[in-house]
């Protein structure tokens, strides 16, 4: 079934870490295999963030090598970035497989991901200025106390909780999805694509890789594929709602927006909470109630629609 | 809607009459053998309690309404429900409830009997199988709102989600706003009344009933046409409307009425049994 969140303050930052955590905590009945946060923090001007794994949790439970195979994982990671003339400005673990990186680069982003994701096991999370997404095993309040996501400040963020129906219980199969090649470009949904493997193919054939066989990533390529085509994100929205097929509801974020679309049968559900300064989504109330417990006014949005909202 | 009234002109449908199913009785909220549940507890309406339900939860909340009914408190708010699920659930007493503040999915549901207040708004499929009674709602409504309903008055005064009333077999929903897609898909029996707009699908697959629409409606679904609008229609909807302080801002003589084509199914060539079955 699963469950994705969203939120948005406007002209302001929040800690949205401890927000997106309590949102998604309430809404672990709707799939506990999996939580995945995508956290717009404060940009820097001049730096990348880079979120990345060497592993899977899976993986470090078996045989004594693993854990000398992600130390050298990682030390290839530093060794093809500052081949390519990226310079870390600073490093951080927080698991033994997963890694946070800031770093400045002024070449080819498509072309530093593949070298990077060329190494066996090496699987990128995101690159953006702004943008932090992190997943892992468990529900939002073990990975979030993992990943140490209380007090981070941004505007926006999105988050999901993954019920495992058509792919694996890994990090790769775990939402959100980054929309590679694009910084801080993220994706979280509900629901099953029909014609994952027309759209996925199509897009293949253009040069945008997937790295799982979860239907959810489409969306995250669709989205990018279309943005670099030309389209604003409300109209790549609009184009998805036409061309992917199935009952979705999904969330895209970007440095500075947050997008929401539904099927044209409204199968999947949606609350949404809006003020004059803060945007609230949900697939259930209860979600934005973990965030303001007083009365505020929610509805669902309705078949077909398509919103998006600035930071 | 011009090609609906071409539609309905095309059918015969303009001097439609109502008869069979559609001319069904209305539900008696004071008739007795509505309330016959040999477990039902006697309450005292005079009698009334309230507790805050901030700090509890779902399971907590209904066994503490359990509790007061069967203690003769026929009067019982609930305050901070949270949007929590499925409270208000399985309730076959008469009683007088006010929640204070919002359910989440399936609030209400299975109950029969009890008139429900809900000053907040309601999560997915609120009230489904409702029985008898009434639940009105001050803002606004999830999807599959009065799933499969058999009876009592569900009035939502705000907007709803999609599928409304969907096999809706009894009873009346009540929308004081819009209604998303597939209202009244495979609707069996009941009234339905959108006073604001109705999406796309209307009525689809619909056997009986009858929807009532005071605004747009984006298109009708399959097998669902126009009805007349008739003088027992308007004088029911004035009085029903009326109850709930509701009034589509067409007037309720510019309403639009819908019912079933009935060419889906050949229903009322079916023998009893088999209607039995369908039912």
């Amino acid at each position: 079934m699963c469950g994705i969140a969203g939120l948005i303050h406007r002209g302001k930052n929040a800690d949205v870490g401890s927000e997106m955590t309590a949102m998604l905590q309430s809404l672990k009945h709707r799939g506990p295999d999996s939580t995945g946060f995508a956290l717009y923090g404060v940009p820097a001007e001049d730096q990348f963030v880079m979120r990345f794994k060497v592993a899977e949790q899976e993986d470090m439970k078996h045989g004594f090598d693993i854990h000398q195979a992600v130390i050298d994982r990682k030390n290839k990671v530093n060794d093809r970035l500052d081949k390519l003339g990226a310079k870390i400005v600073s490093e951080e673990t927080s698991t033994e497989y997963a890694h946070r990186y800031t770093f400045s680069y002024s070449g080819d982003m498509r072309k530093l991901a593949d070298f990077v994701e060329d190494i066996d096991g090496a699987e990128i999370l995101s690159i953006g200025k702004g943008l932090e997404l992190i997943k892992d095993l468990g529900d939002a309040a073990e990975v979030s106390g993992q990943y140490s996501l209380t007090g981070f400040q941004g505007t926006h963020a999105i988050g999901h909780t993954r019920m495992a129906t058509e792919s694996d219980v890994d990090i790769r199969s775990a939402h959100p999805y980054w929309a590679y090649p694009f910084n801080d470009v993220s994706v979280v949904h509900n629901g099953q694509l029909t014609n994952y493997w027309t759209y996925r193919r199509a897009m293949e054939r253009k040069g945008h890789r997937f790295m799982s066989n979860c239907d959810s990533e489409l969306i995250a390529v669709y989205v990018a594929d279309r943005i670099d085509s030309g389209d604003d994100l409300e109209s790549a929205m609009h184009r998805s709602v036409d061309e992917l097929d199935g009952v979705f509801t999904y969330l895209v974020a970007t440095s500075d927006s947050l997008g929401m679309a539904k099927d044209v049968m409204a199968a999947k559900p949606m609350v949404l909470y809006e003020s004059n300064d803060f945007v609230g989504l949900a697939s259930e109330e209860v979600a934005i109630r973990s965030i303001f417990p007083n009365e505020i006014e929610t509805w669902d949005p309705y078949e077909g629609e398509v919103r998006v909202w600035q930071a | 809607m011009a090609s609906v009234e071409h539609k309905s002109h095309d059918m015969g449908l303009h001097t439609e009459q109502l008869s069979g199913r559609t001319q069904q009785r209305f539900f008696d909220a004071s008739a007795q053998e509505n309330f016959t549940y040999p477990w039902a507890h006697e309450v005292d309406f005079g009698e009334q309690a309230e507790f805050d339900a901030a700090d509890m939860e779902s399971t907590a909340i209904n066994l503490r309404i359990r509790e007061l009914l069967e203690s003769g408190v026929g009067s019982i708010t609930v305050k901070n429900p949270r949007a929590r699920h499925g409270v208000g659930v399985g309730i076959l007493n008469r009683a007088n409830i006010t929640y204070e503040g919002s359910l989440g999915y399936f609030g209400c549901g299975l109950i029969d009997g009890p008139n429900v207040h809900i000053t907040g708004r309601v999560g997915w499929s609120c009230a489904e199988n409702m029985m008898a009674g009434t639940v009105v709602i001050e803002g606004n409504g999830g999807s599959t709102f009065g799933a499969a309903i058999r009876g009592g008055d569900l009035v939502c005064k705000g907007d709803v989600g999609s599928r409304t009333g969907i096999d809706q077999k009894g009873g009346t929903i009540i929308v004081g706003g819009r209604t998303g897609a597939f209202s009244g898909f495979m609707m069996q029996r009941g009234r339905m009344v959108i006073c604001g707009d109705a999406g796309k699908n209307l009525g689809d697959s619909m056997y009986d009933g009858t929807i009532y629409v005071g605004g747009d409606v984006e298109d009708l679904g399959v097998d669902c046409v126009p009805g007349e609008l008739t003088e027992l229609d308007v004088k029911w909807l004035a009085t029903k409307l009326g109850m709930y302080g509701l009034e589509p801002e067409c007037g309720i003589g510019n309403m639009k009425k819908f019912v079933a084509g009935k060419q889906l199914w050949n229903y009322d060539n079916l023998e009893p049994s088999e209607k039995k079955l369908v039912l």
